[in-house]
């Protein structure tokens, strides 16, 4: 397509501010992070190289090591549980039941509710003397004990627990639309060569929906990398420092503590692992010819 | 390999209020090669997905191999079926495909190689037997589509529109393959198309289906000759029969009226002896001569267009009441738009319907 000088000059002044925000926001401020992590700035920003001292402080730090090794347990199973969650519930809709609107709707309900909403609710729940262990208490269950979130070794399988709640009703509606993408004719198909309906589902369905679950998972991991308020609003990274997150250890080390090189530095890593991941699962797509 | 009958009674079936199928009946004589022929939406579908147990049925009695089967699972039936989309396994491969029915129904390994060995080389389809299906043409995809049924060695192979997804040439193509497996095999098939011409070149018989209901089920040769009613006549046969609108007069001879054209009935095979009264008279286009125009029997036509097809051509005339019709006559005819021509319309060659009823006469 040709087009006149003036209509190419339009169409480059109606993308520049996109393009500005774009560079300035995103490849400006990046850059600036990067820089911050190479100097001894604390509460001002200031260019004092030190080259990587401030990787190899953030490398001994307790707080930083327990957030990371918390967000892989975290991101492991939140992102399995909600996908596996959400394909049963997707699997069970799809056996054709009533009011399946409604189900959907009330499913999909835990999604528009924003972390900080989702976090103080299952504090509620969770917590010993006013949640599920009192209630099951005051029902006669004399023995019983659900008290995970006061209890450091197991405080970040509670956000585990809040983010599936959360995040198992979109992963439905993407499966959902994934499986009512089978055509009916392999349903017959599969029925008249006597699959049972398990096997047709393990065989043949979710082999189909591989793009469904890159999707979903795509969503979830974005969602465990950007992993802060559910942290700070259910136990604010106790008991202890037992639930810490490396998303909440930037904004603290940035505002809090007046660390502006140790939180740079901590962003920066961050940042450098999703890009070691993610690259290669681009490019394969890229050689797959599948980039859509 | 075993060949069943089929034997279908009072078959009732609905969707909600919406009656489809309604006091069906249809024997199937085993190794017949039947086809259900009828526009989209007339319940040929519905009717093979009771056959295969795909759908409840409301009521009624379906018997294959002379066992009652209305309500036993499709895997149990001893049918087969093939399917308009292929609804081949899309992650497997071809030999996967044919293999995974059979292995789930814990058939001995040897006895599947040996099934999948036969099918895919009687399909042509050993060469791709570790492709997937979408490496596959469309023509590869149905005869795959085939063959995972012909393992199932099964009594009644069933065929849902299997060639309407496919160009007019692998159409053709994968006709005669299926013609061939049926003299080969000897196998019951019920095949469904809404394409009279797949109907005609396959099919032992015909059963003719409009609104849930068969029209007519008969030998092709019957139901291209002597159409039941006017549904048959215009839906069977292309290009289509001309339908003339007139009266039957037996004063002077018996013959058709319409305006000032006579046609002779002598030699028409009444099925009801004949009484004045408004008709329709259909005649195929092939059947209607040029002769000189002074004969007796000489109908006057004249050519509004002659449309050229190849091996013949279609001319397109009026009547001198208006009735439009078509006639073939060979390629090199000499017609123009304007000639007047006399025709032959031989009465053999009539089929005569009832004006209100449509039924023949
Ligand atoms: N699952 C269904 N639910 C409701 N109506 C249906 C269903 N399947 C078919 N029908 C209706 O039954 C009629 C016959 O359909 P079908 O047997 O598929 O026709 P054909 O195969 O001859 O094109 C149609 O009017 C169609 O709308
Ligand atoms: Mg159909």
């Amino acid at each position: 397509m040709r087009l006149s000088l003036t209509s190419r000059l339009s169409v480059i002044s109606a993308l520049l501010p996109a393009l500005m925000v774009m560079l300035v926001v995103y490849i400006g401020a990046t850059s600036w992070t990067a820089w911050m992590s190479l100097t001894n700035s604390r509460m001002l920003p200031n260019n004092n190289f030190v080259g990587f001292r401030q990787y190899e402080l953030l490398l001994t730090n307790d707080r930083w090591l327990t957030s990371v090794h918390n967000v892989i347990i975290y991101g492991v199973l939140f992102v399995s549980l909600a996908l596996l969650i959400g394909f049963l519930l997707a699997v069970a809709i799809d056996q054709r039941v009533r009011a399946e609107d409604t189900i959907r709707s009330i499913y999909l309900y835990p999604y528009a509710m924003s972390f900080v909403v989702t976090g103080l609710v299952w504090q509620w729940l969770l917590n010993p003397t006013l949640g599920i262990q009192h209630v099951l208490r005051s029902w006669g269950f004399a023995g019983a004990t659900f008290d995970w979130i006061v209890r450091p070794e197991t405080a970040i399988y509670c956000l585990v627990i809040a983010g599936v709640w959360q995040a198992s009703g979109l992963v439905m509606a993407i499966m959902l639309a994934g499986l009512r993408g089978v055509d009916d004719e392999i349903w017959k198909a599969a029925r008249v060569d006597g699959l049972p309906k398990w096997r047709v589902y393990i065989s043949i369905v979710i082999p189909m929906m591989g793009a469904s679950f890159a999707t979903a998972a795509v969503l979830l991991s974005t969602a465990v990398v950007r992993l802060y308020d559910l942290s700070v609003s259910m136990t604010n990274g106790g008991p202890g420092i037992a639930s810490e997150v490396p998303a909440k250890f930037v904004m603290d080390h940035l505002f809090e503590r007046a660390n502006i090189g140790l939180a740079t530095a901590a962003a920066t890593t961050m940042l450098i692992t999703v890009i070691a991941v993610v690259a290669p699962y681009l490019y394969w797509r890229a050689r797959k010819g599948e980039v859509r | 390999m075993q060949r069943s009958n089929v034997d279908i009674t009072n078959l009732q079936i609905g969707f909600g209020g919406l009656k489809v199928l309604e006091n069906l009946n249809l024997h199937v004589d085993a190794s017949e090669f039947l086809v259900l022929l009828g526009p989209s939406g007339c319940g040929k579908s519905t009717l093979l997905n009771a056959i295969a147990g795909l759908i409840d049925v409301k009521g009624g009695e379906i018997r294959i191999g002379d066992r009652d089967v209305t309500w036993a699972e499709p895997k149990d039936r001893g049918i087969a079926m093939v399917f308009q989309s292929y609804a081949l396994y899309p992650r497997m491969s071809v030999r996967k495909n044919l293999s995974f029915g059979l292995k789930v129904a814990r058939t001995p390994q040897d006895e599947i190689d040996s099934r999948v060995g036969e099918a895919a080389k009687m399909l042509r389809l050993t060469e791709l037997l570790d492709r997937r299906p979408s490496e596959l043409s469309g023509g590869q995809r149905q005869r795959v589509a085939i063959g995972r049924a012909l393992v199932r060695h099964a009594g009644v192979y069933l065929f849902d529109e299997p060639l309407s997804n496919l160009d007019a040439q692998l159409r053709a193509e994968l006709r005669v393959e299926i013609k061939r497996l049926h003299a080969r095999l000897g196998a019951t098939m019920i095949y469904v198309t809404h394409d009279q011409i797949e109907a005609l070149t396959l099919a032992d018989r015909i059963a003719v289906m409009q609104g849930g209901v068969i029209q007519q089920l008969d030998t092709p040769k019957k139901i291209y000759r002597e159409p039941a009613n006017r549904f048959v006549a215009s839906f069977v046969g292309s290009p289509a029969m001309n339908f003339i609108r007139g009266r039957i007069a037996r004063d002077g001879g018996l013959a058709f009226i319409a305006g000032d054209a006579r046609f002779d009935l002598n030699g028409y095979a009444f099925r009801t002896p004949p009484s004045d009264a408004p008709a329709v008279l259909g005649i195929r286009p092939e059947h209607i001569e040029v002769i000189g125009s002074d004969h007796p029997s000489a109908v006057p036509a004249r050519v509004e267009m002659v449309e050229p097809m190849g091996a013949d051509a279609l001319i397109w005339c009026r009547l001198a009441d208006g009735t439009a019709f078509s006639f073939r006559s060979d390629a090199d005819a000499q017609a123009r738009a304007g000639d007047t021509l006399a025709l032959r319309f031989p009465a053999e060659a009539f089929s005569l319907f009832d004006d209100q009823s449509g039924q023949r006469l």
